[in-house]
């Protein structure tokens, strides 16, 4: 347990020592109404201990149901990535002792997952500064399987939140029986170097498919999906595997990718330093960017695992899987190539796209009329930041494809202007109505009197003779003086271009 | 019977019809009831040589306002079900609402579950009225009642012997007349060998009939809950009101309950004629008491009389299911025992001492909390449980109850029901065996395979053995329960026919130790 006083080794020099190899384990909170085994709510942020019944409390006497539709999630998500669907699985009881598992036993599956044996294509992004290449990994999924939260505790006092050194503690039992999903990988091999952004492109691949399925919320900063990142280092990509740490509490795309770098450069000294890697959990730390010892995890630890009697096996009928697959929706990395080509964008502005998690928006603004360019504008640019201010996410947001597509038209037909637009979307986002609406209530349209800008014009060439000298001068760059007038005269409702063409015709006539 | 109403010796049938009839009240009922166990049960906790203790809780006022609101119902014209009004008493394992529930362990003493069993609201439902929770062995774990926390149950035919168990309590209430039906649970005979020990009635039904959700789990792939009475009909009414599918149990079978009442009533006839009754070879002979043999004889003689073909069979890996039990029943249990840990509710004990842990306090809430018996089970499956051991002892036992299941399967292919006696010796006395747990688990050695195999059992009693009951096991296929009450009842009418009287009859007043 000494290994965090070890002095780390630089990332690339670890790497090119060593041939990392990486496992995840991604917990997924399904976000149906009641729990995995109860009808007790499974509302998030609700007061302490009232989402709760005997069975999710663990009272005497209460037993378990299975929730049919987390079974169905459980069956999607096992199509989604590519699994064999079990024909027959079990529960099993995962016993140990801890304040926050009603029971003292977890009810979960062990050696019968209801799914096994798939995978998943994930696109690597080519690394910023382009110096390392996109690329394709298949990812080999080894299980999925069906299981039930615990319940949360909270240490009072000490300083750490941790349980050592807590004055005393406190149980909220709401989390107790919410169904989750635990998809774990095999080995991933052959990663090299790229054994970071391999992992981040997985778990935002993952979360992109259960997205699509909408059996999550998928908010890893509330803890709806939850990844643990296990990495060992061998000397060769031939050698037998190291011995691997399970770092857990990574809850961020950007903390997957530096957990990883972390544990690389971990690894890498203690081996280097010629002690041994001790195999156990480690916490990772947001804030430090480092990971720190936990328990020490041996194989000699003894769940006493047994079939669940309390529950039924599970048998799906294969007609019903047949119909879940044939209902799956078009898998994300997929549709997303679809995407891209029908709207001619760029690697980069559709990676821009997904990343602000506008493709869905983008697809109905263009659905409601239009132009790809334009939509994707609109949501990767003023839309996003209005959503960041607002602290929502887009589609959170009081305007939706539809209103975008209106108010882009508005611009294209050149009733409006860029400043114009943005103007009217203020009124959208307060709720004053559609674009057309807001732009007839606050008067936003541009000018196209044409006898009203020739006047403006002219009055402006009236008002600054020594402007006009230098543009007759040849200074044409004196124009924008005038064009600025023009502007301020018809307080910003005109089309500069249209202006610009007006003053030079006229100063030179 | 002086001083208490003779309405406690009615049975739950003839209650059913006075109170129909109007001819009694519920309240006089229970009243005298209540009045009943003042006179006989004594405390409820705590050692008491002159009290049967069949109850841990009486619940007095609850029981006489319920009756009185089930007398309204009844003078409004209200359609009630056939038990209503009639009082019952509940085995302190299954939860009740606003109503202790201790399991018999100082580990929930003092605990009042916010919710009632299926089985309970079944009860309420159909309107009997819960007297209170009947005394039990730890977690259900023994066949004494004696390692009950707040100590034995006495057995009215002899208040030196034990009542069985684990059970005890709900069958002592019906011998000492203080309930006329009582809800018991069996795991490995805690229904019917309290049955055949105290010559009353009680019946295991197929795993799955009747719901467990709310009965407080000792092994969940074991238990089952289960009527008792004093006579094979009024076991029959009560089992009609508890059975039937809970979507809150997973295990509960979603098919119709067989119709027991139509069967017990036909059984009466005393016609058997058609039935082919099985003799189990391994579960008589050797190890069974010369006096328990003689009366198991005796009903097969009966049985043949009512035109019934008797004829003996073996199931060969019946021989296995005890030692089978003994290592799915605490495996299971230490798993379903893990939650008693002082966290959440009954016994907390915490260490003296500063920066005392929660794993501490679990430690010492166990160590503090469960008994003798219950700690050795759980110890038990500990280890049969672990990894190394898994195989040779969960694993294997697994396969010999596939096995036990395989052989009852071929016996029912060829007989319709099978016969044994119900426990191999009458009554034993208190402490006897309690410190040979071993001697006390091979006295379930007939009524487990019943729990292994998830078929359906009951014990009636056929007569005395130096003045102690004798029960004789019946058992069918799953789902076949109505079977039981028919060859049962059959049965029951010709003994009571030679013995001039039910044999209850004959059971002595209560007078305690002090006689």
């Amino acid at each position: 347990m000494s290994t965090t006083d070890v002095e780390l080794v630089d990332y690339d020099e670890a790497v090119a020592e060593f041939d990392p190899v990486l496992g995840l384990e991604v917990h997924v909170e399904l976000s149906t109404v009641t729990k995995m085994f109860s009808a007790a709510p499974t509302e998030f942020g609700a007061a302490p201990n009232t989402q709760v019944d005997p069975t999710s409390l663990g009272l005497p006497g209460a037993l378990p149901v299975l929730n049919a539709k987390a079974l169905e999630s459980a069956v999607r998500i096992g199509l989604a990535l590519n699994c064999t669907i079990a024909s027959y699985c079990r529960f099993a009881r995962k016993n140990y002792f801890y304040p926050d598992m009603p029971k003292n036993f977890q009810t979960s599956q062990y050696d019968e997952p209801i799914a096994y044996d798939g995978w998943l294509d994930v696109d690597v992004p080519a690394s910023e500064d382009g110096s390392k290449p996109a690329f394709t990994y298949r990812v080999l999924i080894e299980r999925a399987h069906m299981e039930e939260d615990t319940g949360k505790s909270l240490h009072v006092g000490g300083s750490t939140g941790r349980i050592h050194g807590a004055e005393y503690s406190l149980v909220d039992y709401n989390r107790a029986g919410i169904p989750l999903i635990e998809i774990v990988t095999r080995p991933l091999e052959g990663t090299g170097d790229r054994a970071p952004d391999v992992a981040r492109a997985y778990v935002a691949a993952l979360r992109d498919v259960l997205r699509s399925l909408d059996v999550s919320d998928v908010k890893m900063e509330q803890g709806s999906l939850r990844c643990d990142v296990n990495l060992s280092l061998r000397p060769t990509p031939d050698s037998p595997l190291g011995t691997r740490s399970e770092t857990k509490n990574v809850n961020s795309l950007r903390s997957v990718e530096r957990a990883v770098r972390y544990e690389v450069s971990r690894h890498a000294a203690v081996l280097r330093a010629g002690e041994r890697v001790v195999q156990e959990t480690r916490h990772w730390h947001e804030d430090t960017g480092l990971t720190t010892s936990g328990r020490e995890k041996s194989d000699a630890e003894d769940y006493r695992y047994f079939p669940e009697p309390d529950l039924v096996p599970i048998t799906p009928d294969p007609a019903w899987v047949e119909e879940l697959r044939a209902a799956l929706p078009e898998p994300p990395a997929q549709r997303r190539k679809r995407l891209q080509a029908e709207w001619g964008f760029s690697d980069l502005e559709m990676r821009d796209t997904a990343n602000a998690g506008a493709v869905d928006l983008v697809e109905a603004t263009v659905a409601a009329g239009a132009s790809p360019a334009g939509a994707r504008k609109w949501w990767t640019g003023e839309l996003s930041r209005r959503a960041n201010a607002e602290g929502v996410e887009l589609s959170a947001l009081r305007v939706g494809p539809a209103d975008v597509a209106e108010l882009q038209a508005l611009v294209e037909a050149g009733t409006l202007t860029d400043r114009l637009a943005r103007e009217a979307l203020d009124g959208m986002l307060a709720g004053e109505g559609s674009a057309a609406e807001v732009v007839e209530s606050r008067g936003l349209a541009v000018v196209s009197d044409e006898s009203a800008l020739v006047a403006a014009v002219d009055a402006a060439i009236a008002a600054n003779p020594g402007v006009v000298e230098k543009i007759r001068g040849g200074k044409a760059q004196a124009a924008g003086a005038l064009i600025g007038a023009v502007m301020k005269e018809m307080r910003g409702k005109a089309d500069a271009a249209r202006v610009r063409e007006l003053v030079v015709e006229r100063v030179g006539g | 019977m002086s001083g208490v109403s003779e309405l406690v010796r009615w049975d739950a049938a003839r209650l059913a019809e006075g109170l129909r009839a109007k001819v009694v009240s519920s309240e006089e009922v229970v009243q005298a009831h209540l009045e009943r166990i003042e006179a006989v049960d004594g405390p409820t906790s705590g050692e008491n040589p002159d009290g049967v203790h069949a109850f841990l809780h009486v619940d007095a006022e609850g029981a006489l306002a319920r009756a009185r609101r089930i007398d309204a119902d009844r003078a409004a014209g209200a359609v009630l079900g056939p038990l209503a009004g009639v009082p019952i008493g509940v085995k302190d394992v299954l939860t009740t609402r606003g109503m202790p529930t201790t399991c018999g362990s100082r580990m929930l003493e003092g605990w009042v579950p916010p919710y009632d069993a299926t089985v309970v609201r079944e009860l309420h439902g159909a309107g009997l009225v819960v007297l209170g929770k009947t005394n039990m062995d730890e977690f259900a774990m023994g066949s004494t009642t004696e390692h009950s926390a707040f100590g034995p149950t006495r057995n009215p035919w002899d208040p030196t012997r034990i009542p069985g168990g684990s059970g005890g309590g709900s069958a002592a209430a019906l011998a000492a007349f203080e309930a006329p039906l009582t809800i018991g649970s069996d795991t490995g005979g805690s229904i019917r060998q309290p049955a055949a020990v105290t010559g009353t009635v009680g019946v295991k039904p197929t795993y799955g009939g009747v719901s467990r959700y709310g009965l407080v789990a000792l092994a969940s792939s074991l238990d089952q809950a289960g009527p008792c009475g004093r006579t094979v009909l009024d076991t029959a009414l009560l089992h009609a009101v508890i059975a039937g599918h809970d979507p809150y149990d997973s295990t509960s079978i979603p098919e119709a309950v067989p119709d027991v009442v139509g069967a017990a009533r036909l059984g009466a006839g005393g016609d058997l004629t058609g039935v082919k009754v099985g003799v189990v070879r391994e579960l008589s002979g050797e190890g069974y008491e010369p006096g328990v043999l003689a009366r198991f004889t005796e009903a097969l003689d009966e049985l043949r009389a009512a035109g019934a073909e008797v004829v003996e069979l073996s199931l060969p890996n019946i021989v296995h299911a005890l030692a089978a039990y003994y290592l799915i029943l605490p495996s299971e249990a230490s798993s379903n025992l893990a939650k008693y840990d002082g966290m959440r509710y009954g016994l907390r004990v915490t260490p003296a001492g500063d920066g005392v842990t929660a794993e501490q306090v679990m430690r010492a809430t166990r160590a503090a909390g469960f008994g003798d018996e219950a700690k050795r089970r759980i110890i038990l499956g500990t280890y049969a449980l672990s990894a190394g051991y898994y195989d040779a002892y969960y694993g294997s036992a697994q396969k010999v109850r596939t096995l036990v299941q395989r052989d009852f399967a071929a016996a029912f292919g060829q007989v319709d029901v099978l016969v044994s006696p119900t426990a191999p010796t009458t009554a034993y006395r208190l402490g006897e065996k309690l410190d040979d747990p071993l001697a006390m688990y091979a006295g379930d050695v007939a009524t487990i395979p019943a729990n292994l195999a998830g078929i359906p059992g009951m014990s009636l009693p056929v007569g005395l053995s130096d003045g102690l009951p004798v029960g004789l096991q019946v058992l069918a296929p799953q789902q076949a329960d109505d079977r039981l009450y028919r060859v049962g009842a059959a049965l029951e009418a010709r003994l009571t026919a030679t013995w001039g009287g039910p044999l209850l009859a004959q059971v002595p007043e209560w007078k305690g130790l002090s006689a």
